[in-house]
């Protein structure tokens, strides 16, 4: 299991996407399927800080990373902010984005895409947000 | 950590967008985008040195789709790595964008348009 703890600060995505890399070279991922495994686990971070916790820098944010030895690599990304009601969620199209001009929206889309399973989930003030993803484990 | 920078040469602005665009850093390019985009009806992006596009960097070009067209615009992006190409693609982002590979096939393009 690896770790990593840090702060609601938008600042601080560039250290997570450094954590996660190293992780994954660890577990054995090829550089061009770690980079979008860092994309989605960066997305999911960025929405938690910017939107659960309003970039409260009191606030903090928990990665933890479990590579399961049989090709399955598991995100836990635990917050204690407004938790995200992935129930809610209405994928948006990408059309509306354009004619309303709107920057947001893509984060989730992309993440859905990368992963093979994303999931939230609400403890008394706790949010987890999982993410799986399989991979080609090397001989 | 992002690097900008721009040049207008001919009628041409060329914005060079390095490093890494996320939702830290997505607000200078979109500061960029915008003023290119008031200043000049001809622009090529070079993202040569772009080594990371998040949500946040694609949501800046896509929120600008609309005044392109609006304005009679012309933006090519040129010169993404593979792996931040794949980005564009997840979405089919790439397909709203007019995209090349190098430098002088986006001034190509750019020119070819004006006729």
């Amino acid at each position: 299991m690896h770790q990593f703890k840090t702060s609601c600060k938008r600042e601080k995505l560039r250290e997570i996407r450094e954590f996660i890399s190293e992780v994954l070279k660890d577990i054995g991922f090829s550089e061009n399927e770690a980079h979008k495994v860092i994309l989605a686990v960066d997305e999911v971070c960025a929405n938690l800080i910017i939107h659960s916790n309003k970039c409260n820098p009191t606030e903090c944010l928990e990665i933890y990373v479990e590579d399961n030895k049989q090709g399955v690599v598991t995100f836990d990304i635990v917050d204690y902010g407004i938790g995200f009601n992935y129930n809610n969620y209405k994928e948006p199209n990408l059309e509306e984005i354009v004619r309303k001009r709107k920057k947001g929206g893509l984060g989730i889309m992309l993440v859905k895409n990368i992963m093979d399973s994303v999931e939230f989930s609400q403890e008394n003030n706790k949010n987890v947000c999982r993410l799986m993803k399989k991979f080609h484990v090397k001989k | 950590m992002i690097n900008i920078e721009s040049k207008t040469e001919e009628g041409i602005c060329e914005l060079m967008v390095g490093g890494e665009v996320d939702a830290s850093s997505s607000i200078h390019l979109d500061n960029a985008l915008s003023e290119a985009l008031s200043d000049h009806k001809k622009i090529i992006v070079n993202l040569t040195g772009l080594e990371y596009i998040s949500s946040a960097g694609l949501g800046v070009f896509m929120s600008y789709l609309q005044q392109i067209e609006n304005e009679s615009i012309r933006l090519v992006v040129f010169g993404m790595k593979e792996k931040v190409q794949e980005v564009f693609q997840i979405l089919g982002l790439d397909q709203l964008l007019n995209i090349t590979d190098t430098r002088a096939s986006a001034l190509g393009i750019i020119e070819d348009a004006s006729v």
